[in-house]
């Protein structure tokens, strides 16, 4: 098993982007993703790709952790791109570029599959430009939780959720480390857990799951004392350490995003004549 | 002190290692380290916080696989493709730091066995190894058929010892064998290991803090610094390098400063004394003050 996946992808800095309200980020994330699927032609697509290489140019992230981002979907891409190479035509009675056996591909097939590749690749950089790489995931579920804080109104228990939120996110990497440590005990009195059949593997998890819920019990345990030695007792009037403030960067950080997409509706519409795709 | 300098029991080839190698936290961890192992002895393994300890005793089980350099144990390459890492495993018995949170099964009795198991061992043999092993790490019979989570954290310890010494193996590797223990706990237990060393002639490496421990344990010193195996010597002599150590943020043990303290003041005991009975043997034997 692979433990170097860093859970949480957040890479230190100081940018701009960084320093966003983590409110605006979670909005400004979602009107992204709007944005992509307003894209329409290959104008559009210049544009939404240009603003979002600014966007990584602006948040001095290292090019080979956002390619690393997009490791895990290489293969989705690859599929979807090969689909569209073959399935889609253009418009009727266009020239097929490749007519041989059962391959016809089209000038427009080739071109549609670029862009859906390409809308693939935005999205993930995207976003994980805005939210994952730039914002802690503690200032998330802070964020979280303060956008979703009307509904407290209405009784559900953003506060609580937040919390568990928080704590989760707090032990994944001890949990992770952790079990590395425990495996790593067990290999060492002769364990293996790549050997054998599927029943035989599961069984020889039990010598890591045992240990493994001890200890998370130990740390809640520990952690619910710790807290209440400290008098925590619930949502209700809590003040906090770190009070958000949006200032004017945040709103023009959504306004910036907004305005992305009524020029990507704006350039759809109005360089119809040279589109190509869709 | 016979220090069986010919037989070997281990030993690192240049090793390197860096974790998380070409991503953001790239971290060298063992710089190009060779060190031959001996047998028949307790070697100690000191050094500063972060300087590699772990990471190297891990490359003799083959937990850590180094990314330069070779690991010999037993006089083969453990990365050699005929050798099977498991049988490696069962030869280097490691006992990891805070070893008491891998105990898993029902009762103690039963985990002690989990090891031996693995080597395929079963009836008699197995039982006669878990009852030597529980015998020799210092857990009272009773306590065998207890749940390993009703037990005292000492006691939790030493069954953990007790797991890996079950295995036989012909080098016992212990990470901070007595962290966070009493000063009674902490005698007890690397006594024991001590003696598991002197009657079964097996060897030994222990990685350890506690400068005191070490000087009354160890017959040989490795002392790491930044990845790298800066001093390899015996006990004394290790210690007459006191300014290095202090300037690696490591010490010397109490009675060593003493004895530096009296040189300063004229009063020559050499400075690689490093137990009070050594201390006062030479203090007898320069100045004659016996009884
Ligand atoms: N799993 C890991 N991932 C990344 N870096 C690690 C990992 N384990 C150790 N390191 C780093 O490697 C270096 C050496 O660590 P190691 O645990 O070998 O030190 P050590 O000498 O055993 O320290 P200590 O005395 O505190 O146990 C340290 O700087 C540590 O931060
Ligand atoms: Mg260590």
């Amino acid at each position: 098993m692979n433990f170097d996946v860093a859970f949480g992808q957040y890479c230190e800095g100081d940018s701009i982007l960084h320093r966003l309200d983590p409110r605006a980020k979670i909005i400004m994330s979602l009107l992204y993703i709007v944005d992509v699927f307003l894209a329409k032609n290959v104008f559009a697509f210049a544009l939404l790709t240009s603003f979002t290489v600014a966007m990584a140019v602006l948040s001095r992230i290292k090019p080979r952790i956002l390619l690393r981002g997009l490791k895990p979907v290489i293969f989705i891409m690859i599929f979807t791109g090969v689909i569209n190479v073959f399935w889609y035509r253009g418009a009727e009675g266009a020239k097929p570029l490749v007519d041989w056996w059962i391959f016809t591909i089209y000038p427009a097939g080739i071109l549609n599959a670029v862009l859906i590749v390409l809308r693939v690749v935005l999205l993930i950089a995207g976003t994980s430009l805005i939210l994952t790489y730039t914002t802690t995931p503690l200032a998330l579920t802070d964020g979280l939780e303060r956008l979703l804080s009307p509904l407290a109104k209405i009784k559900v228990p953003v506060h609580e959720f937040s919390l568990m939120m928080t704590i989760a996110l707090r032990f994944i990497p001890t949990l992770i480390e952790e079990t590395g440590k425990i495996m790593d005990a067990q290999k060492a009195r002769g364990a293996s857990f790549s050997e054998g059949s599927l029943v035989k593997r599961a069984k020889a998890l039990i010598p890591v799951l045992v240990p493994l819920f001890a200890s998370s019990f130990r740390r809640a345990d520990e952690l619910a004392v710790a807290m209440e030695c400290r008098c925590y007792r619930g949502g209700k009037g809590r003040t906090r350490m770190n009070v958000l403030k949006a200032t004017f960067k945040d709103f023009a950080g959504v306004i910036v995003i907004i305005l992305l997409g009524v020029s990507l509706v704006l350039l759809n519409k109005y360089t119809d004549a040279f589109a190509l795709g869709f | 002190m016979n220090l069986n300098t010919e037989k070997c029991a281990a030993e690192f080839r240049g090793v390197s290692f860096t974790y998380n190698k070409g991503i953001a936290y790239e971290k060298k961890a063992v710089r190009s380290v060779s060190l031959k192992i001996y047998g028949g002895c307790v070697t100690g393994l000191i050094g500063s916080t972060g300087s590699g300890k772990s990471t190297l005793i891990k490359m003799l089980n083959g937990l850590v696989k180094p990314d330069e350099g070779e690991v010999i144990v037993d006089g083969t390459n453990i990365w050699d493709k005929k050798v099977k890492i498991r049988d490696v495993r069962f030869k280097v018995g490691l006992v990891m730091q805070y070893p008491e949170y891998q105990l898993f099964d029902e009762t103690v009795s039963e985990d002690i066995a989990f090891g031996p198991k693995n080597m395929g061992i079963s009836g008699d043999e197995l039982k006669r190894r878990v009852a030597e092993a529980a015998k020799f790490s210092g857990l009272d019979p009773d306590l065998l058929e207890k749940s390993p989570f009703d037990i005292s954290g000492g006691q939790k310890r030493r069954a953990a010892l007790a797991g890996v010494i079950a295995m036989t193996p012909s080098l016992l590797v212990l990470d901070e064998p007595a962290a966070g223990l009493d000063p009674a706990g902490r005698r007890e237990i690397l006594g024991r290991i001590k003696n598991y060393q002197r009657e079964s002639g097996n060897s030994v490496v222990i990685v350890s803090h506690s400068m005191e421990d070490v000087a009354k344990y160890c017959d040989r010193l490795a002392v790491m610094n930044k990845g790298e195996i800066v001093l390899y010597d015996e006990t004394d002599r290790v210690f007459s390098h006191g300014e290095e150590l202090r300037d690696m943020g490591l010490d010397v043990p109490e009675i060593t400063k003493v004895a530096e303290e009296l040189a300063r003041l004229g009063v020559d005991v050499g400075n690689d004394v490093y137990t009070v009975k050594y201390a006062a043997e030479r203090l007898i034997e320069k100045y004659g003050l016996g009884k």
